[in-house]
């Protein structure tokens, strides 16, 4: 056959040669010529090694170190690289046993003999410095270097909250997160981990056969930085935290102090607490089990925002406010009291008594007649429906709900709905005199100590408040959540708070009769209001709300005590000390100040 | 009985040592590419050397077979053949398991087929038997629409799948009407159109706008060799370019500057008309419409790569080009293959002592990347061993496919040596990073039943096909 295109032929074979020859050229300058690629002819492999960021620091109110960062390293291995090594050298400068060592390499040899795996966690700068220069002699050994917390005083655990790894659950639903990484656990480090945490960062090294890092992979223009995280400025005043955590030692209860113009948490106090530093690092599974354990103290529970205590007569100046604005009771308005009021007793006092007084003696037959009037106003078809409105003027002081506290595991306390009572007692057949105890405190009443700071926050502001917070910045001065700026008024006229904020001046200030003057300073107007609540347990709770001055508030606080007793007794001492640390920088009645501190009362005063 | 040793003592022996040499050396680095501490029993099956190693012995058993059958079946049987991949090409997109959103796979019981591979040489078979059918002039129209039509339908097929890769590799026979005729300047304008798909991505559309203009200027010049007439065009196009430009400012104001040069130049052609037509200068009118036609092609590239072209597709060329480093996601079967090859220097690391290799750092290396074992372990020696081989395969079956005495055997064989080759370039230079990340085997030595069957198949034929070139003048 005559082929008029033969001579193609060549063509076609020498397009194969020059495509050939175009990988030859290439492969040998890949091979042969290029040096990075060649570093990686002695056993060279990539090191991911990744740059976890600091974590943010949290601050004071007044800027000074909470929380801050320590170094610490954990040991890598990589079981495939790891040759002939002398054990016995390494076990020494790591401070560990060999038998440790063949656990631990048998563990990271089975989770992965290529993959690197945490060998040693949290090995302390000191021993780090040790090994730094002897890493060659271990090869498939490297560090990673991390941050661990660390806490300028052994304070605000419960505010703080705590820094642990992140498992299995986490990271299937935040895939954010890698093994290894740490996550806030609780207090300001849960509620602002997105902040705090900064991002990871990767730095790709080459290394050789002897674990030295021969330099960076492609120059590092594949390496990212690690981005610092967001430092916090919490609400919190060190000092006074302190403080108020000193006087609580060896008692249970809880505190909670407010900055009423603003809802800033000046401090939140829950005893018994722990060192925050107990849950740092290696030591923390250990310790926070041993703490979980402990529960007669119950270390971990947080009692200012979780527990639900029965308020006693710290509620008295809420339902007398609640009297005046419904106009069932003028401040003139006179109750008798014979040692109490039908079945409700009350101590000895002069009788009868106006508001103010009713207030500044604690008088239950007061405010029982009061409560009474106010559920069996006929301007309410039913008691039902008086009640309902009743409980709103609660809601409205953010009783019965959660505020929305950053931290999490805050509790809504208990103000029953008219249907809670309807099933317990059946529909209409209850009546004022049924719930007659909440009055005054008592009953089904639960509030928390947190609810209590507010609602004299609120008082003290004759009519609003600001949800109680513990952050007041982020980062570079990043504004908060708006819920926490947004002024909340409850529907009180301001002129009905006067003759309330009167009797708990009068409480404290008053003289005769007055529950509170133990608590009295003698250059500041303190309004404060004791309570005794009842516990079916044991001892009663000592209670005290109190706020200062009088005029332009700069403090409200909640102070309980359990199994003290009175609320003159323990509680309002405490609030007085914290007020008056807290407006003048020292306290006057050292005495005082000593006794409290030395007091017992830990959980064990229980009537068995 | 004679007729078949005759058979066996023609299949062309150095096919069938390089052959039989792809084949082993496969093995031995799919074995070091999945190599692990913990199974070294050779025949273990759950491991991907176990089950090349039983591909293997199938694929022996294959040749056999294709070899014993008659080489007239081949002949006669070609289009039924042709037409049974394709149905089966059409059948996977209905019936074909779903892998990694593409339907290109048969399940059957425990064995998976691929119908791509095999239809290769199926649309091999068929392109011989159209051209071996009468004197065809390729230049025509109505042959050159088949002989494209035979490549373009399994390669659309596959498109649909969607495989892109193993679509582009059906192009390959196009090298075959190329020996058989086809104009050279088909190939010319596909490689120039290449290259403009490159540029367009690479280059701002301006400057490229700017720059064909210009070259098409100069290329007027030396067509003609008319200063005058060159200048007189271009003071028209300066011209009708700032009319256009004007009239954007003022009114349109939507149009981009190299849209603006591409109106002048049409404008512009309307005078140029004038002169094409009296002086029946048609050199330069083809200049002119080439023009034309390349800027419409660079803005239809632009359009498609942004528009057309899905994202990791797009990624992969931008990649290739350098453009774009993304060494952890896209870039990284490229990035981590590369480093593998580089590191193997001169000789190599030595056979399962490749570190990338051993730690497991590139994706894919017992398929696609298995260039990268033996780039690692057996380097710069091993890697040209390896290129020689197939270059040597290549030449050998170009030089038998000239000895064969039927048009149907020669085009036959050019089809199998294209897309070998095609197969080699891709594989190995995607390895190397200077072909876009495309998804084909390294014919003989990647890991895959189909892949191994299909080239086998496809080679022995013509073994088979070759061995009976004496026999019968079909």
């Amino acid at each position: 056959m005559k082929d008029a295109y033969i001579n193609r032929k060549y063509v076609i074979m020498a397009v194969i040669a020059l495509s050939a020859l175009v990988l030859l050229v290439r492969l040998f300058i890949i091979q042969v010529v290029k040096e990075t690629y060649r570093l990686s002819a002695d056993n060279n492999v990539l090191r991911y090694v990744t740059q976890y960021p600091a974590r943010g620091l949290i601050y004071d109110r007044n800027k000074k170190y909470l929380v801050y960062n320590q170094a610490a390293y954990d040991m890598m291995v990589v079981p495939a690289q790891v040759t002939r090594i002398d054990t016995a050298t390494f076990c020494q400068l790591l401070e560990i046993t060999t038998s440790s060592f063949r656990e631990r390499m048998n563990a990271a040899i089975s989770y992965s003999r290529r993959a690197p795996s945490v060998f040693l966690k949290q090995i302390s700068a000191e021993t780090y410095a040790g090994l730094q220069e002897k890493m060659f002699m271990f090869p498939g050994f490297y560090v990673q270097p991390r941050t661990l917390r660390k806490y300028s005083k052994p304070i605000a655990a419960h505010l703080l909250g705590y820094v642990s790894e992140v498992d299995e659950g986490i990271i299937r639903k935040d895939p954010y997160y890698k093994a290894g990484d740490y996550i806030g656990k609780l207090g300001i480090e849960e509620a602002y981990e997105k902040e705090l945490r900064g991002r990871r960062g990767v730095k790709i090294y080459l290394v050789d056969v002897y674990s030295r890092i021969k330099g960076s992979y492609a120059d590092g223009r594949l390496d990212t930085t690690a981005v610092q995280g967001k430092d916090i400025i919490s609400t919190i005043d060190m000092d006074l935290q302190e403080y108020g955590e000193m006087l609580m030692r060896n008692k249970t209860g809880s505190i909670v102090a407010l900055e009423p113009k603003t809802g800033e948490v000046l401090t939140l106090v829950s005893s018994p607490n722990y060192d925050p530093a107990l849950l740092v690092g290696r030591v923390r599974s250990e310790n926070f089990a041993k703490l979980s354990a402990d529960t007669l103290n119950l270390p971990l529970f947080n009692r200012a925002i979780q527990a639900k205590y029965p308020p006693g007569s710290t509620f008295k100046p809420i339902n007398g406010l609640i009297g005046l604005a419904e106009g069932v009771i003028t401040p003139s308005t006179m109750f008798g009291c014979s040692n109490g009021y039908l079945f409700v007793g009350c101590h000895s006092h002069s009788s009868p008594l106006d508001l103010v007084h009713g207030i500044s003696n604690s008088c239950n037959s007061y405010f029982c007649q009061t409560f009474r009037r106010i559920l069996e106003n006929p301007r309410y078809g039913s008691v039902s429906e008086a009640y309902t409105r009743w409980k709103e003027y609660l809601n409205e002081f953010g009783f019965g709900k959660k505020l929305g506290i950053e931290l999490t595991n805050e509790l809504p306390g208990l103000v029953p709905s008219p249907a809670y009572f309807d099933k317990y007692y059946g529909k209409n057949r209850w009546k004022a005199l049924t719930v007659i105890s909440m009055s005054i405190g008592q009953g089904e009443i639960e509030t928390t100590p947190l609810q209590m700071a507010n609602m004299t926050a609120a008082i003290a502001n004759r009519g609003y408040y600001y949800i109680p917070h513990i952050v007041r910045s982020v980062g570079d001065n990043e504004p908060i959540d708006k819920k926490f700026l947004t002024k909340r008024v409850v529907s009180i006229d301001t002129a009905l708070f006067g003759p309330i904020i009167d009797g708990m001046e009068e409480a404290v200030n008053g003289g005769g009769g007055a529950t509170a003057s133990v608590a009295a300073l003698k250059d500041i107007t303190v309004c404060g209001k004791t309570g005794t609540a009842q516990n079916p347990h044991g001892k009663d709770h000592s209670v005290f709300i109190a706020f200062a001055p009088k005029n332009d508030p700069k403090i409200a606080i909640a102070v309980f005590v359990e199994n003290a007793g009175f609320g003159a007794t323990y509680a309002a001492p405490v609030a007085s000390l914290m007020i008056e640390k807290y407006l003048k920088g020292e306290v006057s009645n050292k005495a005082l100040e000593q006794r409290m501190i030395e007091l017992k009362l830990s959980a064990g005063d229980k009537e068995p | 009985m004679t007729r078949n040793l005759n058979i066996w003592k023609r299949l062309d022996k150095p096919v069938i040592l390089i052959f039989f040499l792809l084949v082993v050396i496969g093995w031995f680095n799919i074995y070091a590419a999945v190599y692990n501490e913990e199974h070294t029993r050779i025949i273990d099956l759950s491991q991907r050397y176990g089950k090349q190693f039983i591909w293997i012995l199938a694929t022996f058993v294959i040749a056999v077979f294709v070899v014993v059958i008659d080489s007239r079946f081949y002949t006669f049987f070609a289009w039924f053949v042709y037409g049974f991949v394709i149905l089966l090409l059409m059948l996977v997109l209905v019936l074909g398991k779903e892998i990694n959103g593409a339907r290109s796979w048969f399940q059957i019981g425990p064995l998976s087929l691929q119908p791509s591979e095999f239809a290769k040489a199926g649309t091999a078979l068929a392109l011989a038997s159209y051209l071996n059918s009468r004197k065809l002039d390729l230049n025509r129209f109505r042959a050159f629409v088949i002989s494209t039509g035979i490549i373009i339908l399994p390669a659309i097929l596959v498109a649909i799948q969607p495989d892109m890769g193993s679509a582009l590799v059906y192009f390959s026979l196009f090298i075959v009407l190329f020996r058989e005729g086809m104009s050279p300047y088909i190939f010319i304008s596909g490689f120039i159109m290449l290259i403009l798909f490159f540029f367009t991505i690479l280059f701002n559309n301006l400057y490229l706008t700017v720059a064909l203009i210009g070259i098409a200027f100069i290329l007027a010049w030396l067509a003609s060799r008319k200063w005058t007439i060159v200048l007189a065009g271009l003071g028209i196009f300066i011209a009708s370019s700032a009319v256009v430009y004007l009239f954007n400012r003022i009114i349109a104001k939507s149009l981009e500057d190299d849209q603006i040069l591409f109106i002048a130049l049409v404008l512009s052609g309307l005078a140029y008309g004038i002169y094409f037509f009296n002086k029946k200068a048609v050199s330069v009118m083809v200049i002119y419409i080439f023009l034309l036609g390349s800027l419409v092609f660079v803005n239809s590239v632009d359009f498609a790569f942004t528009r057309i072209l899905k994202p990791h597709q797009k990624e992969r060329v931008e990649i290739m080009l350098g453009i774009k480093s993304d060494p952890h996601g896209t870039g990284y079967n490229v990035n981590q293959s590369i480093i593998s090859i580089g590191s193997g220097g001169f000789a190599g690391k030595g056979y399962l002592k490749g570190t990338q290799t051993k730690f497991k750092f590139v994706p894919a290396q017992s398929t696609d990347f298995i260039f990268c074992t033996i780039g690692e372990e057996w380097g710069f020696l091993g890697s040209f061993f390896i290129i020689s081989l197939y270059v040597v395969l290549l030449f050998r079956l170009i030089i038998l496919a000239e000895k064969q005495r039927s048009m149907f055997s020669k085009v036959y064989g050019y089809a199998v040596a294209s897309v070998l080759f095609v197969h080699f370039f891709i594989n190995i230079g995607m390895a190397i990073g200077i072909v876009p990340v495309i998804g084909i085997p390294l014919p003989f030595l990647s890991y895959g039943g189909s892949s191994l069957w299909g080239f086998t198949i496809l080679l022995f034929i013509f073994l088979r096909l070759d061995a009976s070139r004496a026999e019968y003048l079909i």
